[in-house]
C-alpha cells in the first residue's frame, strides 16, 4: 500500500483563539515495502503526522492517498476501519493501552474488532507471541503481572495480530535496555524482509535511522526538510548539527579520523560494521606504504 | 465541550484579573446573597449594571461571554416559561387556547430568569480571571480561622489544587488511549450498546490504571521531599491585599445597602 500526501496541512482546534499549525506543505511519497524512518525535534509534527496514515487525524488542506482511500481536507470520511486494518499504529508507550485480563484477551482485542472470528484470533495467539519473542507461558497471565518490556511486546503483538500492511511505529524502543532495543528493531527489520510490511519509524535514535531504514525524513517545525538515503543524510554532518539533530556515534568518529588523517573515506559509516570494513581497509593501505 | 468556558481561565491584565482572590471569592460570595434582595426594577437594574461594570472592568469580550452562556440560556428561557404559565397573580394579559398569562407573572418570569442570569455570568467571571491555583491560595486563606477546630485546611486546598492540576492530563491520557484503541479496531462514537460498553472498558482501565499509578508517584515524590502539610510552609506566591481591594469591598458593602434601601 503506497502512502502519497499532497500540499498537506493540519491545524489543530481550528477556527478558535487556540488554532495552532503543526503540519504544512507536505509533500511525501512512502513506497509499499519500503522502510522509513521520520527524525526531528520535539515539536516538529512527527507525531501529527503519523496520525495520518490512518486517519486519526485528517488534513485540514492538501489530500492524503494511503492505498485505495483518498483523504480530502475538508470531506469527512466515514468508513475508516478498513484503512485502520491495513495500517496498525505503535503509540509511544504502547503498554498504556492494555486493558485485558489476560495476555491471550488483549493480543485478539484487534483482530476481532476486524472481524476474525474468536477461535481463528485464539488459534493463532501463539504465533504472534512467537514473533515479539515472547514464551508461551505468559498466555494466560495478566499483562499487568509482566515486566515493562514484555508488556510493550504484548502491546506490540496486539497491534501485529491485526496483520497490518503498513506499520507505522513511534518510538517502539524508548525507555528499553539495549538489548531490548536490538531485538525490537531487528523483528521489524525482519517483518518488513519477510512479510513484504512497509515500516514507517519515528525515533530520536539516529543510529537506529542509519541502521535500519532505507530512507529517512527530516522534519523541522511542522514540515519536511530532508528526504533521502541514510548516506545521504549523514554524509552532511553540520546540516543535522544545525536542525539540531544528533548525529550517529558512527559519523562521528569517522569524521574524527578523517579530520586527524586527512584522509576522506568513500562512504559516511552508519553501522559499527561500516566504521569497521572502513578502518581495514585504512589498515591495509597504510601498511601497504 | 469546546463551547463550555465555565471553568477556564482566559489570561489577562486588567483590574479584574489583579484582584486579590481572596477578594473575588467574596466579593462573589456577597453577591449571590445580595442578588435575593433585588425584587423590583430598580433593584433589578442596579445590579444589571454593576454586573457589566464588573464583565467591562475585566475585559473579557462581551461576545466571548455570550458564547460561554449558550449552554445554559435554553434553562434560562425554560425558567422564564415555566413562571409565565404557572403564576397567577395579577391582570390577565392575554389568554390563548384556554391558557392565561397575568402581567406579574411576565415580570416574575423576567426577574428570575435575569437573577439566574447575572448570577452565572458573575461565577463564570470569577473563574475566567482567576488561576485555579489563585482560587485555592484564595480558599485557604479565607478558611484559615476554621484550622482552630481542626479542620484540614491546608489538605483540603492541596487537595483541591491536585485535582485541578491533573484534569488536563487526564484529558490528555484519555485522547491517547481513545487514539491508541480507535487504531485497534475501536469504535467510541456508533454501533450497538453492548459493543460501546466494552469500547467504554478498553478506555477506562488504562484510564483509570494510569491515573492510581500517578498518584502513587506523586505521593512517593512528596514524601521523598519531606512534604509535612500545613506545618511551617511559606508561600511562594504571597497574597497581596490593596488598597483597589477594599474598594472593592466597600463598593459591593455600598451596594447592597443600596439595594437593601430600594428594594420594596
Amino acid at each position: 500500500m503506497d502512502i502519497v500526501f499532497r500540499d498537506v496541512e493540519h491545524r489543530y482546534q481550528i477556527n478558535t483563539p487556540f488554532e495552532k499549525r503543526a503540519l504544512y506543505d507536505i509533500h511525501v511519497d512512502i513506497r509499499s515495502g519500503s522502510y522509513v524512518a521520520v527524525i526531528g525535534h520535539t515539536g516538529s509534527g512527527k507525531s501529527t503526522l503519523l496520525q495520518h496514515f490512518n486517519g486519526l487525524l485528517q488534513p485540514t488542506k492538501g489530500t492524503a492517498h494511503l492505498g485505495d482511500y483518498t483523504i480530502v481536507a475538508g470531506k469527512k470520511e466515514k468508513q475508516l476501519k478498513p484503512l485502520r486494518k491495513k495500517v496498525g499504529i505503535v503509540f509511544q508507550f504502547p503498554e498504556h493501552q492494555l486493558f485485558e485480563e489476560t495476555v491471550e484477551k488483549d493480543i485478539c482485542f484487534g483482530p476481532m474488532n476486524f472481524g476474525m472470528s474468536e477461535q481463528e484470533a485464539k488459534a493463532r495467539v501463539g504465533e504472534w507471541l512467537a514473533l515479539v519473542g515472547l514464551p508461551e507461558e505468559v498466555r494466560h497471565k495478566s499483562p499487568f503481572a509482566l515486566s515493562g518490556g514484555q508488556m510493550r511486546r504484548v502491546a506490540i503483538a496486539g497491534v501485529l495480530a491485526m496483520e497490518p500492511e503498513v506499520l507505522v511505529l513511534d518510538e517502539p524502543t524508548a525507555g528499553l535496555d539495549p538489548r531490548g532495543r536490538k531485538e525490537m528493531m531487528d523483528m521489524f527489520a525482519n517483518l518488513q524482509r519477510q512479510k513484504k510490511m512497509t515500516i514507517v519509524l519515528v525515533t530520536h535514535s539516529m543510529e537506529e535511522a542509519a541502521r535500519y531504514a532505507d530512507d529517512i525524513i527530516i522534519m523541522h517545525r511542522g514540515t519536511i526538510v530532508r528526504r533521502g538515503t541514510p548516506e545521504q543524510i549523514f554524509r552532511n554532518v553540520d546540516d543535522l548539527i544545525h536542525l539540531g539533530l544528533d548525529v550517529p556515534e558512527t559519523v562521528l568518529f569517522q569524521r574524527a579520523i578523517e579530520q586527524k588523517f586527512g584522509i576522506q573515506f568513500p562512504e559516511p559509516c552508519l553501522t559499527i560494521e561500516d566504521v569497521e570494513r572502513s578502518l581495514q581497509t585504512l589498515f591495509t593501505r597504510v601498511k601497504r606504504i | 465541550m469546546n463551547g463550555m468556558i465555565i471553568g477556564k481561565y482566559v489570561p489577562g491584565d486588567s483590574l479584574i484579573h489583579r484582584l486579590d482572590p481572596r477578594t473575588k471569592l467574596l466579593l462573589m460570595f456577597i453577591y449571590v446573597f445580595i442578588v435575593f434582595l433585588a425584587n423590583n426594577g430598580w433593584t433589578y437594574g442596579i445590579l444589571t449594571l454593576f454586573t457589566c461594570l464588573l464583565l467591562f472592568l475585566s475585559r473579557i469580550p462581551f461576545s466571548f461571554m455570550m458564547r460561554g452562556l449558550k449552554p445554559v440560556l435554553w434553562v434560562i428561557v425554560f425558567t422564564f416559561f415555566l413562571h409565565v404559565l404557572l403564576t397567577k397573580e395579577g391582570h390577565i394579559v392575554f389568554q390563548w387556547l384556554g391558557i392565561e398569562v397575568y402581567d406579574k407573572a411576565i415580570q416574575q418570569g423576567a426577574f428570575i430568569s435575569l437573577r439566574f442570569l447575572l448570577l452565572i455570568v458573575v461565577t463564570t467571571l470569577l473563574t475566567l480571571t482567576t488561576t485555579p491555583i489563585e482560587v485555592t491560595d484564595g480558599m485557604e486563606s479565607l478558611l484559615s480561622p476554621l484550622k482552630k477546630w481542626n479542620v484540614p485546611v491546608h489538605e483540603l486546598a492541596l487537595m483541591m489544587s491536585i485535582s485541578l492540576r491533573f484534569i488536563p492530563t487526564l484529558m490528555e491520557e484519555t485522547e491517547k488511549i481513545m487514539k491508541a484503541q480507535t487504531a485497534r479496531g475501536v469504535d467510541f462514537s456508533s454501533g450497538p450498546l453492548q459493543e460501546r460498553m466494552k469500547a467504554m472498558t478498553a478506555l477506562l482501565v488504562p484510564l483509570f490504571i494510569s491515573a492510581f499509578k500517578r498518584a502513587e508517584e506523586l505521593a512517593v515524590a512528596m514524601e521523598v521531599r519531606g512534604y509535612r502539610g500545613s506545618q511551617n510552609r511559606t508561600k511562594w506566591r504571597e497574597l497581596t491585599w490593596g488598597r483597589i481591594d477594599t474598594a472593592f469591598m466597600l463598593f459591593i458593602g455600598l451596594l447592597a445597602i443600596a439595594l437593601w434601601l430600594l428594594r420594596s
